[in-house]
């Protein structure tokens, strides 16, 4: 019962993902499928993060970065050629155990570079690596020393992908090539491929919204919960927090990370707009809007603000609304605008009994 | 009733105890010392915790009595002195480690989860007797079920034991202090501890609950957990405590029974002023 209770959400998601792509279709306005590829991807990042904020109380304005490691590893290294250390140790390793491919280039020369599940594997790893690397001592702080740690990851993310050549300074990598995710299936910003791109895209938003609404009704998503109620508590009990904001911390990251590996093939390239702070402010934002404990409200925000701001609805104050958005909500509706979840409101809508609080009255 | 000296000690840890030291001590603490800044808020005290007994600590405000707690639960390191649970030194571990060991504790200023209902409050004192980890709750793989629903049905019954059965499925902010005693109450038992720490249990209360949370305390002792008290409800302590510690700026200054306590000049005068 519990269980269908979970579920049922999951398949009315997974109805209306059908049932606007046969809209699309039927009033031929396919291409708004582009941009809820995009969006759904980036919601990716905003539950994985709701989740730590939300449920784990801790606080990361670098999430922009681990997306921007998984998508530039991802688009560096099955873009740039290494025919030229074919016979070097490491490269003559990897392209004898087959995983690097061999292709023709742009201009007909010869190009060698790595596979993309490989590279996608690397990329995902490496964010996990790096956010448990760093997790393990900035999440000692707490509130505003753990915003301003994560923030500082931010942007020394940032100024490496404006900075560095391997990864295409202010002009971030170009000519990514799609990803051949099982044969036949390809992440790539290939005209042709958009419906199957939107499906996969959301075949991801769907795994990551089921994965993580288990974990949160879970042993260890109760232990989150009370980390962020009474921390100290919660280590009386048994609890090792700094394990668990650890382990979600580096969840969070991977779960942005495989965003932006996915994310890149698409665009077929990754920009140092990606990496700026201005974006980890926006999944903060988005998550506080759908109202930090509750994952389908920051999905839904998820996908109406990245769709909203992706349509070029805000013009050039994209990230000035994004920011009074999160003074607004700070202000006037802390707990977000989508409070409860679509489930309760949708039952309370029907049976006009409003639950809980009468009981709550009479205690 | 032993005292706390190091020749008691050296007597247990030989396992060579004597006819009238037959009782094992399950906490030792030995010259445990504290100091914030200049002030020594515990200093050199020592005492033992024999199996079943419940122990009270008692003192004027800012004796230490708190402080202590704090060292024996771990959250805070002490400067010198050891601890001993189950003759296994405990301090310096983390208390989560400490709590997993078997300790488990309550708070003068009731410690809940917030934004969680009373249930999964109790719930969370379940955590070290369950196992399943991140993968296992991502997955939601079936072999966790079963355990989630005894965790459910054993902090049921936490729940009823402590009369607060009918909020388990309100919010925790949304309680009465009384219920909200009772719920943490309920969440330290979970833990199914062998010490249990109470930190002022009786603050708040009137007199009514505070013979309640006395029967409660007796009825827990009954069932073979070990309590460790710090109090200020003098009734309450002279009535179920077997024997009592006294602090006073932060130095042990008796410990005995509560009859003979109730006559120590010392006592007086530092409860009453020696004017």
């Amino acid at each position: 019962m519990d269980l269908l209770k979970r579920y049922i959400p999951v398949l009315f998601l997974l109805a209306v993902v059908v049932a606007i792509q046969l809209v699309t279709h039927f009033t031929e306005t396919t291409y708004y499928l582009t941009q809820l590829t995009m969006s759904a991807y980036y919601s990716v990042v905003v539950i994985g993060l709701c989740v730590l904020m939300g449920y784990g109380g801790q606080i990361s304005l670098g999430h922009a970065g681990f997306f921007a490691i998984g998508g530039y590893l991802a688009g560096a290294l099955t873009t740039h050629n290494l025919m030229t250390l074919k016979n070097y140790g490491f490269v003559s390793f990897l392209d004898k155990v087959g995983l690097l491919v061999d292709s023709k280039g742009l201009y007909g020369g010869d190009l060698l570079t790595v596979e993309p599940w490989a590279a996608c594997i690397i990329a995902v790893l490496t964010a996990g690596l790096i956010a448990f690397a760093i997790g393990g001592p900035i999440l000692k702080l707490k509130g505003h020393y753990l915003a301003m740690a994560t923030l500082g990851f931010g942007i020394i993310i940032y100024r490496i992908a404006l900075a560095s050549q391997y990864f295409g300074e202010a002009d971030g990598i170009s000519e990514v090539p799609g990803f051949k995710l099982l044969p036949g299936i390809m992440v790539s910003g290939n005209f042709g491929a958009r419906v199957s791109n939107y499906y996969i895209a959301w075949g991801m938003v769907i795994i990551a919204v089921i994965l993580l609404l288990n974990l949160i009704h879970s042993r260890v998503g109760r232990a989150l919960r009370s980390i962020h109620g009474a921390e100290e508590a919660a280590n009386a009990m048994g609890v090792n927090t700094a394990r668990y904001k650890l382990y979600i911390f580096v969840l969070s990251a991977v779960f942005a990370a495989l965003a932006g590996v996915f994310v890149t093939h698409y665009n077929g390239g990754i920009g140092p707009s990606e990496a700026g702070v201005m974006k980890s402010v926006r999944y903060v934002a988005i998550v506080a809007v759908g109202g930090m404990a509750n994952i389908w409200g920051a999905l839904i925000m998820g996908i109406v603000l990245n769709f909203l701001s992706l349509r070029g609805v805000f013009g050039s104050y994209d990230d000035a609304v994004f920011g009074v958005i999160l003074i607004v909500i700070m202000l006037f509706a802390p707990q977000g605008i989508l409070r409860i979840n679509p489930w309760q409101q949708l039952k309370s809508f029907f049976t006009a009994a409003a639950p809980k609080s009468g009981e709550d009255a009479t205690d | 009733m032993p005292a706390d000296s190091a020749g008691n000690k050296i007597k247990y840890h030989l396992g060579k105890a004597s006819k009238e030291d037959e009782q094992v001590a399950l906490l030792e603490i030995q010259n445990l010392n504290r100091r914030f800044g200049g002030l020594r808020a515990v200093n050199n005290v020592s005492f033992n915790v024999e199996q079943g007994m419940i122990k009270a600590v008692i003192g004027p405000n800012g004796a230490g009595k708190t402080t202590l707690f704090n060292l024996i639960a771990g959250n805070l390191p002490a400067n010198s002195g050891k601890i001993y649970f189950n003759n296994a030194q405990i301090n310096g571990r983390k208390p989560y480690q400490i709590a997993k060991q078997g300790i488990s504790r309550t708070y003068q200023n009731i410690k809940l989860f917030h934004g969680m209902t009373a249930l999964e409050n109790v719930m969370l004192g379940r955590h070290i007797r369950s196992k399943a980890g991140f993968m296992a709750g991502m997955l939601n793989l079936p072999w966790t079920w079963p355990e989630e629903k005894k965790i459910k049905e054993k902090s049921m019954e936490y729940l009823g034991l402590l009369g607060v059965a009918e909020c388990a499925d309100t919010e925790i902010s949304n309680l009465s202090f009384g219920q909200q005693r009772g719920v943490e109450f309920a969440r330290a038992l979970a833990t199914e501890p062998t010490l249990l720490l109470l930190d002022e249990p009786a603050a708040g209360l009137n007199i009514y609950e505070t013979a309640e949370i006395g029967r409660l305390i007796m009825k827990i002792r009954g069932s073979g957990i070990t309590v460790l008290l710090v109090e200020h409800d003098m009734s309450l302590v002279m009535d179920i405590s077997d024997e009592i510690v006294v602090l006073s700026f932060g130095e042990k200054i008796a410990e005995d029974i509560p009859h003979n306590i109730q006559q120590n000049e010392e006592v007086i005068r530092v409860y009453l002023g020696d004017d």
